[in-house]
């Protein structure tokens, strides 16, 4: 108990929390707009992928890790405008779109990195690149906290600059308004005038774009190459932890927190001689019990509300 | 009613042709010899026994999970436990091999209905969590398939493992508790005349008991249903349970027919196929295997493909992708029923027009 301890208030976990919060806090981002606009994006975990592979193909292309981004963030974004498309045109089913666009994701990957790296496990034979990390000035220099905060990916601060930049669109701007209102109330948002299936385009393209920074952290940040189903569920982690925090990106980010601490933890005390698979089942269980506390308070909130009627 | 079938049946072949027309064209753009990909492609399962064997053994488990997943898409629950169903199933089933002894066909009916009791728990509790607390089952179920995956994984390696192989394998089963090959020259096993049976009895249940009823009212109308004296939430439960138990089933099925251990480090994903299976059976028992046959054939056609020729066999997943989206898809040839909607609507009042002037 006494090393568990030890290693949760250790610098080094406080900085593996945010390093594997960063793609849980993307996707957790990607699922709350498109929840917002009344679409639940099961695609999340297809979308992150294939920007993940993305970004590792055009970064070993172009020699550029920045041009690698801008080509995981493109990939993803017409991800999300695929979902898009497949719900609102063709008008199949949300879930089973989402379904179908990580079954593509999964085997579609694992095609293309075999003709472009002639493996279908992992990319190490091409030269891809990693985004830099960062140093904060002054910050870096604050004993525990600098080493918690400072050093970390460039995208792990564009994650976190995210949240704010996710508030500020969704209660701050027309199109957070227009978003909202087609979320909740899509006949009342066509009867003023907005149009509901554009509003609903343009939310899943942010969706896939954000799904894209978290895929292309994966595979340029966390590690530098891209292996076979390497986001391991996060996609789906991330749509319980937007469910946990639903109405807000605060609470979103706390609740991303949370399942980066179980994930931290889960890499961390495997030192601690527990089996690894209990281990890895972590973050699941933890989702699954942070599922239910949410779940929960939100029914009793709804009883409240009914009982005071 | 019928004119609406015939309109499913032709909309899902469309979507069908229309998918391996992409894939045709990936192929085309990435093969050196695409003429033979294509050909091994949708050829290949008919040029041995052996082949068109393997269709019929990956069939099975397609089935068992596209039955299983059909009853719980049936009561609109995306439950998407039964990949993980599928995988305790099967470790279950490797418990009672190993640990038990008794005799034959007795040992195989145990192990079996073990597998399918641990499936059934697997599905019952999204199930459980949505009706106690509104958990959404999509997400619990998804986690879950990833904790029967580490828990199965834990009890092969601590408890069964064969500690001679170099991988993480159980030790061999018993011949007591194997089920038996039923067709020389292939590995095609007496799992198929079970599941063969579960299809029957399912299609009788879902089609012409009380309780199929309920659960299909529970899907279409749950309002309606709740009205009409059907204790819903049960059905939900209960649902889930039997969707479970038959993932579970498979799971042990699988393991206990194909191979002579257990070893399996990851899942093998039939549970995902299932849903595939399902969407392309709309859900109909009766029409599962003829999906499951479908997807098994285009699998085997891809291995031999990616065994002969330059093409990689994960081409298929994009088939599937575009086969799940268009199938399902309202408006996929919506314009087409359309016009013969209108043009029969047209003669219709023709028809009228001219008996109202003759009158």
């Amino acid at each position: 108990m006494k090393t568990l301890f030890n290693i949760i208030f250790s610098v080094n976990f406080g900085y593996a929390v945010l390093r594997v919060t960063t793609p849980i806090l993307f996707a957790t981002l990607a699922a709350l707009i498109s929840d917002k606009a009344g679409v639940i994006n099961i695609g999340l975990e297809g979308i992150m992928l294939s920007s993940a592979l993305a970004g590792v193909i055009v970064s070993a292309a172009t020699q550029s890790a920045w041009i690698g981004l801008l080509g995981a963030l493109i990939v993803g974004t017409l991800m999300g405008v695929l979902l898009a498309y497949f719900s609102l045109d063709l008008k199949a089913d949300t879930t089973l779109s989402g379904i179908a666009i990580n079954l593509m994701a999964s085997g579609g990957t694992i095609f293309v990195l075999y003709l472009v790296a002639h493996d279908k496990g992992i990319s190490t034979s091409l030269k891809s690149m990693v985004l830099p990390k960062i140093t904060i000035p002054l910050i870096d220099k604050i004993p525990v906290v600098g080493g918690i905060l400072s050093g970390h990916n460039v995208l792990t601060y564009i994650s976190l600059l995210s949240v704010i930049l996710m508030y500020i669109l969704l209660f701050k701007t027309p199109l957070g308004l227009k978003i909202r209102s087609v979320g909740e109330n899509p006949d009342a948002a066509s009867s003023v005038g907005i149009n509901v299936k554009k509003v609903k385009y343009l939310a899943l393209a942010i969706s896939g774009m954000l799904a894209g920074f978290g895929g292309a952290y994966m595979s340029m940040g966390y590690v530098s190459w891209f292996s076979q189903n390497m986001t391991a569920g996060r996609g789906f982690i991330a749509l319980a932890a937007e469910a946990m925090g639903s109405s807000s990106p605060l609470a979103s980010f706390l609740a991303a927190l949370i399942f980066g601490i179980a994930d931290a933890l889960s890499n961390s005390i495997q030192s601690l001689r527990l089996p690894p698979e209990f281990v890895q089942s972590i973050p699941y269980i933890a989702t699954i019990i942070g599922l239910i506390v949410n779940s929960a308070k939100a029914d009793s909130k709804k009883a409240k509300a009914e009982e005071e009627k | 009613m019928h004119k609406k079938l015939n309109f499913e049946i032709i909309r899902t072949i469309a979507a069908i042709a229309l998918s391996l027309l992409v894939a045709f064209i990936i192929i085309l753009a990435v093969s050196k010899e695409p003429g033979e990909a294509f050909k091994m492609l949708l050829m290949g399962p008919l040029s041995s026994v052996r082949h068109f064997g393997n269709v019929i053994e990956m069939m099975i488990p397609l089935t068992f999970t596209g039955l299983a997943v059909s009853v719980m898409f049936q009561a609109k629950q995306f439950n998407l436990g039964a990949d993980g169903a599928f995988f305790i199933g099967a470790v279950g089933a490797t418990i009672i091999a190993l640990e038990m002894s008794m005799p034959p066909v007795i040992h195989p009916t145990v192990a079996i209905i073990f597998g399918g009791a641990l499936g059934a728990i697997t599905c019952m509790i999204p199930g459980i969590l949505k009706n106690k607390w509104k958990a959404n089952e999509v997400v619990s179920s998804l986690m879950l398939n990833y904790i029967m995956l580490y828990l199965g994984i834990y009890i092969i390696k601590n408890h069964l493992r064969d500690i001679n192989a170099g991988t993480t394998v159980s030790q061999k089963f018993p011949s007591t508790a194997k089920l038996p090959k039923i067709v020389p020259n292939t590995r095609i096993h007496v799992g198929l005349i079970i599941v063969i049976a579960l299809v029957v009895i399912l299609y009788f249940f879902m089609y012409k008991s009380k309780h199929g009823y309920e659960i299909r009212m529970t899907g279409q109308n749950p309002m309606f249903a709740k009205y009409s004296g059907i204790n819903v939430n049960k059905v939900i439960i209960n649902t889930q349970i039997l969707g479970g138990f038959i993932a579970g089933i498979g799971g042990a099925v699988e393991v206990l027919g194909m191979y002579s251990r257990f070893e399996w480090q990851t899942s093998p994903n039939y549970g995902w196929d299932g849903i595939i299976v399902a969407i392309l059976a709309r859900n109909n028992p009766a029409l599962v295997p003829v999906g499951a046959f479908f997807l098994a054939y285009l699998r085997v056609g891809a291995d031999l493909m990616s065994r002969m020729t330059d093409v990689q066999n994960e081409v298929v997943a994009i088939i599937q992708g575009i086969m799940i989206v268009l199938i399902d898809a309202e408006s996929f040839l919506s314009y087409w029923k359309k016009k013969r909607t209108f043009k029969e609507a047209t003669s219709k009042t023709e028809i009228a027009s001219q008996n109202l002037k003759t009158n």
